[in-house]
């Protein structure tokens, strides 16, 4: 764009936000030139802080006026590179756009404004004992709208889907300024499913403005069982075991023991530090119901060699144990000064394999990998522990994080289970898929956004050359606020 | 009509000819009556894998083989599709968005749905989503073709996740008196911490909630749920249980001479739908979330259309003849219209009859 149009853009621009919502000078941006992928940096024109839908709205049809591209970002957690800057565009900040619109306890729907975080919903239902089911762990901070873009999960994943399965409708602008609704208020809809093809397409199809969730009855009891493994692969059989017995426990996830010793050192919640692998499964329903599928969980797990077995007998038990699996990520910080957190999808049944692949990779690149995973559903969360000080290591440490997910495709798996491709894993998309989807996904994005304003250089552009970068701890993990898995 | 047995036999279809609108089971007969092909005997399953809780099988696979193979093992599709027994497929399921009672629990077609090989109206096959549990990598196109009526592309091959079955479950018959208790109850259910399967309510103010477990369980919920209801009612078992939700799936209260309707609604629509309908047979199901209608064949379709649109409900019919199945509060947005020229840019899945038709 010449300077004189730029000029002018910037003009329109600032009619349009009083002076403490427009950003545009190197310090006032600099907090918005990253995000969870703290290894990568990019400076904005300007950032917005808007407070109104018609703001966004009116934002994205100047940028489409001027052909400027444009980023959404809510809290800026993503671990992919979702809400990196576009050098030159605009990042349009929606951590003000955090009202509640609507809460139907009745017909267990809320509808909130995309900057609403996401455990404020859990929070604002419980009044009623309802919940929102998606749970990732950066939950006390990552907004609504993050987590529709990226379909965030959790740890409870398998028994309840991710955000796709939670969200029923959307109000939504458009790459060119038009808005639209997709879906509804209701847990049907009739007519194609508009508001699943929106989530998880990483901000490339527009911005969320309103989204209605589906809220579920809390559960009645929880039963949350610590089991201590002298092998991993031990760990590993008792979730098959677990599965082939019937029970569809809310949670099931393993730690191994590098990543028992990060999580004691930081919160000490108590876990066996000589364990090989811990399991931590959680039945959760009516309180009958639980009664009676606690036998059969005792049984499985006598069955499965645990050699110490704890049963949380209290909420405050629950939440120490729950911790401790929550802050595992972070935690390796205390290990190591750098690490990448990988993202990737096994078949359940292979899960043994991939963790003897990962081991011996850790042990070809002479790098310490940490394993929290998400059992139940075969997400994979690998800690690649490294020292960016050392001449080399961190392209080592990016290496093996890819045959990890070489690994993920040549198992039938995913390159992500819940963190999304973003600029992270662009390179790998079309190692997942072939020429023939990855065409189909550019043509829908040109179809959508002919001039790919929304969220450019994400998810299906190739990657811009690699800028030097560093995986440390997103700012907020190192204050201790939120913590990856 | 034309019978394809390939993938690659269909993909030729469509790089051949104008117009392609597929059948499965013709069960839904509303929504293939202009079709041209047949994906009946594209059939068959292609993968279980009991222990990862999913299994791939050929679009035009009857639901029927599918609920056989699963119950083998004890696992079940929770969405509870309907018209098992009626013949429906996988592929005409999914193309109509179809879920049972069931899906108040865990969700809908939508929520297990997770891969779909399909072949665009460019001709090409591509294979989009994935085989494994959980996946957030690119678009998400098996979402987008649930409801879509094949207005993307023909799905040929699906991936779905499974559950294990329950063991044992029992439905609580309560008896209302007017419908605004019938309605109360409803909702208050519908949001307890009882964990009902299903919650649905018949056209004389009957409601039917069923749990679902582990046999004692199962006894002791369906008392709690009789007394939060008032204590009023009966509890069915076994194959009691199992016949009433049976003949709700096949639609067996659909009187001969209607076309069965599937309209979207919230609990707070149902007062006002049932006032419009007068008489007309209906079920609410999914906890007030889904209605299911009769209209007599020989009403005016329009009719029925304007009702809905004004109670601000869209709506699929399923059966009879209609100018477009999708009535209501149906409108195609720019979304909608962007997708179709990135998936079908010369219209070949187009649902509008053809000129000169
Ligand atoms: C410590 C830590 C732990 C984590 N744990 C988990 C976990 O357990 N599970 C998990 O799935 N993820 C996890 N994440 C990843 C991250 O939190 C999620 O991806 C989250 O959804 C991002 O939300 P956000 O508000 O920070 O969004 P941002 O990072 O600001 O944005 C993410 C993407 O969403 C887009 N976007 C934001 N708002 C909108 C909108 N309204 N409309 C359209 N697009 C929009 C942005 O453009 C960007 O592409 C974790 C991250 C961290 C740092």
């Amino acid at each position: 764009m010449d300077a004189n149009r730029l000029e002018e853009f910037r003009t329109q621009l600032s009619r349009l936000f009083p002076a403490g919502r427009l950003l545009t000078s190197a310090t006032q941006v600099a907090s918005y030139e990253s995000d969870g992928l703290t290894a990568f940096r990019d400076r904005p024109d300007a950032v917005v802080l808007v407070e109104s839908a018609d703001e966004v709205v009116d934002t994205v049809r100047l940028c489409h006026q001027y052909g400027v591209p444009f980023v959404a970002r809510g809290s800026g957690t993503s671990l992919s590179g979702g809400s990196l800057p576009i050098p030159g565009g605009v990042v349009i900040a929606l951590n003000r756009l955090n009202r509640l619109l609507d809460y139907h306890p009745s017909h267990g729907t809320i509808v909130v404004e995309p900057g609403f975080v996401n455990q404020h919903v859990s929070k604002h239902a419980a009044q009623d004992r309802l919940y929102y089911a998606p749970d990732p762990s950066s939950g006390p901070v990552c907004t609504i709208g993050g987590n529709v873009a990226f379909n965030s999960g959790g740890a409870h994943c398998l028994k309840y889907g991710m955000t796709a399965n939670h969200v029923l409708g959307m109000k939504v602008v458009l790459p060119d300024g038009e808005v639209v609704h997709l879906g509804g208020q209701s847990l049907e809809m009739a007519g194609p499913d508009l508001t699943g093809m929106f989530v998880g397409s990483e901000g490339l199809f527009g911005i969320a403005l309103e989204v209605t969730l589906r809220l579920l009855p809390q559960p009645e009891r929880y039963h949350t069982v610590l089991a201590a493994y002298d092998t991993l692969p031990k760990a590993g059989d008792a979730v098959a075991m677990v599965v082939a017995s019937g029970l569809l426990p809310g949670a099931m996830e393993i730690m191994d023991n590098l990543a028992i010793e990060a999580s004691e050192a930081a919160v000490h919640a108590g876990y066996p530090l000589e364990a090989a692998g811990v399991l931590l499964v959680e039945l959760e329903g009516p309180e009958e119901e639980v009664a009676a599928e606690i036998p059969l969980l005792e049984k499985v797990i006598g069955e499965s060699n645990a050699y110490e077995v704890r049963v949380a007998q209290n909420e405050t038990e629950r939440m120490t144990i729950w911790k401790g699996r929550k802050c595992a990520f972070s935690a390796v910080g205390r290990l190591s000064p750098d690490y990448i957190v990988q993202d990737g999808v096994v078949p359940r049944t292979r899960l043994r394999e991939a963790l003897d692949e990962i081991q011996r990779l850790s042990r070809k690149f002479d790098l310490r990998v940490a394993n929290v995973f998400h059992a139940g559903d075969g997400n994979l969360h690998p800690l690649i522990l490294y020292d960016g000080r050392i001449q080399g290591q961190l392209e080592q440490a990016e290496q093996l994080a890819g045959e990890i997910l070489k690994m993920c495709i040549r198992f039938g798996g995913s390159i992500t289970g819940e963190h999304g491709i973003g600029v992270e894993k662009i390179d790998f998309l079309p190692q997942m898929y072939g020429e023939l989807e990855m065409q189909l996904m550019k043509r829908v994005r040109l179809s959508v956004d002919p001039s790919q304003l929304a969220n450019r250089g994400k998810m299906l552009e190739v990657s811009a050359g690699k800028t030097d970068h560093k995986h440390t701890p997103h700012p907020l993990e190192q204050a201790g606020i939120i913590s990856r898995a | 009509m034309q019978y394809v047995t390939s993938t690659e036999q269909l993909a030729e279809l469509v790089r051949s000819q104008a117009r392609v609108r597929v059948a499965g089971g013709g069960t839904k007969s509303a929504t293939s009556r202009l079709a041209n092909v047949s994906l009946s005997r594209l059939s068959g399953v292609l993968q279980y894998d009991p222990e990862e809780y999913t299994f791939t099988a050929l679009a035009g696979t009857r639901l029927e083989e599918i609920d056989r193979l699963l119950r083998s093992k004890s696992q079940y599709l929770p969405f509870d599709p309907p018209l098992i027994e009626a013949g429906a497929t996988l592929g005409g399921t999914v193309a109509a968005g179809l879920s049972g009672s069931g899906r108040l629990r865990y969700g809908g077609v939508r929520d297990f749905l997770l891969g779909a090989r399909l072949v665009t109206g460019l001709g090409e096959t591509v294979t989009t989503g994935s085989k494994v549990v959980k996946n957030a990598a690119g678009l998400d196109f098996p979402k987008l073709m649930v409801g879509s009526l094949g207005k993307f592309g023909v799905m040929t091959e699906l991936t779905f996740k499974v559950f294990p079955a329950p063991q044992s479950c029992a439905t609580i018959v309560l008896d209302t008196e007017h419908l605004a208790q019938a309605v109360e109850i409803m909702k208050s259910l519908a949001i307890s911490q009882l964990d009902l399967a299903c919650l649905d309510m018949d056209s004389s103010r009957r409601i039917w909630a069923r749990v679902a477990g582990i046999r004692e369980a199962v006894e002791l919920r369906a008392q709690r749920v009789l007394q939060l209801a008032g204590g009023r009612g009966t509890i069915l078992t076994d194959q009691q249980d199992a016949d009433t939700w049976q003949a709700c799936r096949e639609f067996r209260w659909v009187p001969d001479e209607h076309s069965l309707i599937k309209v979207v609604i919230t609990p707070d629509r149902i007062a006002p739908l049932i006032a419009a309908l007068e008489n007309l047979p209906y079920r609410i199901s999914v906890g007030g979330h889904l209605a299911w209608l009769a209209w007599p064949r020989l009403r005016s379709s329009q009719e029925l259309d304007q009702i809905l649109h004004k109670l601000g409900c869209p709506a699929v019919a399923l059966m009879g003849e209609w100018p477009s199945p999708w009535i209501g509060d149906h409108q195609e947005n720019v979304f909608e219209q962007r997708l179709v020229m990135a998936l079908d840019p010369n219209n070949k899945f187009s649902l509008s009859q053809p000129a000169g038709a």
